[in-house]
């Protein structure tokens, strides 16, 4: 390689590792900013602050969705297996919207601590699988469930 | 082989190379495409979840990946032709730009149209939609300031310095599921016993790409040969070329 290839060289790799480094530094910087939600632990823990809007992910619990007669509100509790927190929400909901489906809410949490959400997003996994295979593990499931339940009985 | 490779990067030799493969390369696109497009839309399961929706990830992963692929393929022909002053290298690069925007601008449309069925809405600000938003303006800078400057040497130069920058940007998009907390969901494993799409769903996936790639591939080569027409123009092979047409 000739002295004024290398030079060329030397300084392209400066570039990029410049700006690499300045692009990690600044988004270090803004790494909260960058959270596109927050988790109901990092609410418990006061990350979020009553009464502005921000956003929350996590699992809608089983069995806690509750639909009031007459109206588009639901009442429900988003959990991330650690701490939950109940939101309310008057809307059409997304297609994904079930139990036990990660969703991200938009809203406020009042002083009561209930979320009053403005929107709600679906949030869909990287699983993919044809209905007929979801079924059958559910079965499993259940089968391997009811044989607990049977043992426990016994 | 290296003396070969070294008339490829001939002007002349390479215009008359790249005439005779992209016809083919792009005859072979369109097949593997077609293929493609059947295993994905009537061979392919629907999804548990999703139903028939999810069969946008046919057109939307496909575009996605060619969009990081072909701004690396330009950022490293940047490169070359920065340090080696290599002639075709930033032809490469210019080339490469529109047909990268494109792939950009199909992945961020068909992700928003799926986007509002299964999440509830087309856009949100979450890390990787807006890391390939920039990704896209990175596309278009590039030709802008490709084509800003009287001299075609001065603009190659200057964008290819945008092209080196912008490369930082690639990570940040591949990364952005892991690295933050996304509406986006996370890159989806594929083999091993953590598999979390069967082959029926990942093999007509896998041949989209392909046929991205191919298609890519004839398309880089007929545009390199309208690039190096306009960059050769003033030399005597190419006046000796339209004169014979």
């Amino acid at each position: 390689m000739t002295p004024v290839r290398r030079k060329r060289l030397i300084i392209v790799v400066v570039i990029v590792a410049g700006v690499a480094m300045a692009a990690a530094l600044g988004l270090q910087a803004f790494r909260k900013n960058l959270l596109y939600y927050f988790t109901p632990v990092q609410v418990a823990a006061g990350d979020a602050h009553v009464g502005q809007h921000f956003r929350m992910g996590g699992l809608v619990a089983m069995g806690s969705v509750q639909r009031s007669p007459g109206s588009m509100t639901v009442h429900f509790t988003l959990t991330d297996m650690q701490k939950s927190v109940p939101v309310v929400y008057t809307g059409i909901l997304p297609d994904l919207f079930r139990e036990g489906q990660g969703i991200v809410v938009y809203g406020t949490l009042d002083k009561q601590g209930l979320f009053v959400a403005q929107q709600v997003l679906a949030k869909h996994d990287a699983k993919y699988m044809p209905p007929e295979v979801a079924a059958a593990i559910k079965k499993a499931k259940a089968a391997q469930q009811a044989q607990i339940a049977a043992k426990g009985a016994s | 082989m290296f003396i070969w490779f070294h008339k490829l990067a001939s002007p002349p030799y390479f215009y008359k190379f790249a005439g005779m493969l992209a016809p083919w390369l792009g005859w072979l696109s369109l097949f593997v495409i077609a293929a493609g497009l059947y295993g994905g839309l009537w061979l392919a399961p629907p999804d548990y979840q999703q139903g028939d929706g999810f069969r946008i990830i046919y057109v939307h992963v496909p575009s996605a990946w060619m969009s990081m692929l072909v701004y690396m393929v330009m950022a490293v022909a940047a490169a070359i032709g920065l340090i080696w002053r290599m002639k075709l290298a930033h032809a490469v690069s210019a080339a490469a730009a529109p047909l990268g925007a494109s792939f950009t601008f199909i992945a961020l449309v068909t992700g928003s149209l799926w986007g509002k069925p299964m999440w509830g809405t087309y856009w949100v600000w979450d890390a990787r939609l807006t890391s390939e938003l920039i990704l896209l303006f990175l596309y278009v800078g590039y030709m802008a300031l490709n084509h800003a400057f009287e001299d075609r040497r001065t603009g190659d130069r200057a964008s290819a310095i945008l092209a080196l920058v912008g490369i930082v940007n690639i990570p940040i998009i591949h990364y952005s599921v892991k690295w933050w907390n996304t509406l986006h969901q996370g890159p989806t494993v594929f083999f091993g016993p953590r598999a979390e799409m069967p082959p029926s769903m990942y093999i007509p996936l896998f041949i989209m790409i392909i046929g991205f790639m191919v298609y890519f591939a004839a398309f880089i080569l007929k545009r390199l040969q309208v690039e190096v027409l306009q960059r050769e123009r003033n030399t005597a092979w190419v006046r000796a070329l339209v004169a014979k047409s």
